[in-house]
């Protein structure tokens, strides 16, 4: 099997921003109280009483293009070989904040330990054949994870029949996360 | 209607990114008095290298100014890591795409070329330190008594100095999540104005420092090599009008140069026209064009013009007002650049 590009196709339609998956992720990833590396995003649109609601379960895009790599003095802020996932060395991070001040969607936040921190896609779990915690719990299982390079994944399934967006598409950073419509 | 709520709270991203403080403005500031100074500098040592009357140069000796402001620099750049104990992890790498990375280690070279520049002088600003250390005043000899490694000296002073001002703008300019920032015109902004900082920064300095006959104990000498006046004689009148009509030109091509950075961003995409609103009746107005554009650079240039016509006597007050104006440049920069954001195009109905 060739080296997969995980991403993640999430499906507003049935999301009802529970926060289940930002609890399960606090739990999983023991993230620090009053952070979090996933939240949910409300957009209500129109005009009453003709109005549409998009409910998002939002986190790091695992961008292909990622300007928090690219900007990162040490090295610290990297792409996994496994997976293709943005990961953050810890004991390599200085604390710059660069990479903070150039992702256009605020994934990621300073650890109260000094380092910067954000969503990993669980790669721990995800190494031993598991979903990530967040996929694991959601209710309306509206969340899917898997190979985008694989033509036979749920996810590239879904991306081919159905309607997606992704967020803030001009930034030109090609987020792997999508929202189904 | 459009109405947008998350449930994200992170401290120092939401409601709006503030990570840097005063640190960073600070950090840019200084690394744009010392591009300035190093190129200002360096062009002092040109002309000494082809054997000018070196009379009236104070700038050829401010690289140990320079040296003393880039430590402070640095040390506003470490307070503001949150894991500074890991600051040497920046030198275990290089990363190519990372303007960051290549401006730590262009510090250190950095560091090097103004060490070996204040040897240039050493034998009058501080002839103390030659005469406790003979080798070093055998380096300072060696530099001095040939034109070709003077002007080596010079170029590389000019050009380590135009990359370190060019370095503090592109730190921010390349982050396409940051609107503001994200203008090609931030860079050469950066430079302009550190040339005129530095330049503001070195007139401040020779009021200070700038005795004659310059002190030459341990301490006064020290204090007196940060910027040594060369010579028993004041600079000819000529010399301080021409560096005055110099500062001139300067502040005007930054004018012309915050001209573009507003037009620029006002008809670009539609988050740079947002981020633009920042400085155009949002809360960095003020700041922006009363105390940058006014107070540092149009009352330095009608100062200067009156000075050079005689009017009113030379004082050290544009050179305060240019430095204020440099500094709030940064610092309106980096905070309102913080607060620009990618705007969500509304074309998803």
């Amino acid at each position: 099997m060739s080296n997969p590009r995980f991403g993640m196709v999430i499906d507003t339609r049935k999301c009802v921003g529970c926060m289940d998956c930002v609890v399960a992720c606090q739990t999983e990833n023991d993230v620090p109280q009053g952070f979090c590396r996933d939240w949910i995003a409300t957009e209500v649109r129109g005009t009453f009483p003709a109005l549409t609601m998009e409910i998002r379960s939002e986190r790091c895009n695992h961008c292909d293009n990622p300007p928090c790599v690219s900007c990162c003095p040490t090295g610290a802020s990297h792409v996994e070989e496994f997976g293709r996932v943005v990961h953050v060395t810890a004991n390599r991070c200085i604390g710059c904040k660069a990479c903070l001040a150039a992702c256009p969607y605020g994934a990621r936040y300073v650890h109260p330990e000094g380092y910067v921190d954000k969503c990993t896609f669980c790669m721990h779990r995800v190494k031993e054949g598991k979903d990530p915690a967040c996929v694991s719990v959601c209710p309306t299982h509206c969340m899917v994870f898997g190979d985008l390079d694989d033509p036979k994944s749920r996810v590239s399934e879904l991306l081919r029949t159905r309607k997606w967006h992704v967020n803030l598409p001009e930034a030109g950073t090609r987020p792997r996360v999508y929202y189904l419509t | 209607m459009f109405e947008f709520t998350t449930t994200r709270h992170n401290p120092g991203v939401d409601p709006l990114l503030h990570v840097w403080g005063w640190e960073i403005p600070l950090y840019l500031f200084v690394g744009g008095v010392v591009a300035g100074m190093m190129v200002i500098a360096g062009v002092a040592m040109l002309r000494t290298a082809k054997g000018e009357d070196t009379r009236g140069f104070f700038s050829i000796q401010t690289p140990l100014l320079a040296f003393m402001l880039l430590n402070l620099g640095m040390l506003a750049l470490l307070l503001d890591l949150a894991h500074p104990l890991y600051v040497w992890a920046v030198y275990l790498t290089f990363q190519v795409a990372s303007p960051m990375s290549w401006g730590s280690w262009v510090l250190l070279i950095v560091y090097g070329i103004l060490l070996v520049s204040a040897l240039v002088r050493l034998h009058e600003a501080w002839p103390w330190l030659g005469r406790t250390f003979p080798v070093v005043e055998r380096w300072s000899h060696a530099i001095t008594s040939s034109p070709g490694r003077m002007s080596l000296l010079g170029w590389l002073n000019v050009l380590f100095g135009v990359g370190v001002g060019i370095y503090t703008g592109i730190l921010l300019n390349t982050m396409v999540a940051r609107p503001l920032w994200n203008t090609s015109v931030l860079p050469v902004l950066f430079l302009v104005s550190g040339l005129s900082a530095g330049a503001a920064a070195m007139h401040v300095a020779t009021r200070f420092f700038g005795r004659r006959p310059a002190p030459q104990g341990m301490i006064g000498g020290f204090l007196s090599a940060f910027v040594q006046p060369l010579g028993p004689e004041p600079p000819a009148r000529s010399t301080v009008d021409s560096l005055i009509r110099l500062d001139i030109v300067l502040l005007a091509i930054e004018l012309v140069l915050i001209a573009l950075l507003v037009l620029g961003l006002l008809t670009s995409t539609a988050s740079h026209a947002e981020a633009a609103k920042l400085v155009l009746g949002g809360p960095y107005t003020t700041a922006f064009w009363g105390v940058i554009v006014v107070a540092g650079i149009l009352v330095p240039i009608a100062l200067q013009g009156l000075e050079l016509s005689h009017r009113i006597p030379h004082t050290v007050l544009p050179a305060l007002l240019v430095l204020a104006g440099g500094y709030v440049l940064r610092w309106v920069m980096v905070n309102a650049g913080q607060a620009s954001e990618v705007v969500q195009a509304a074309v998803r109905q």
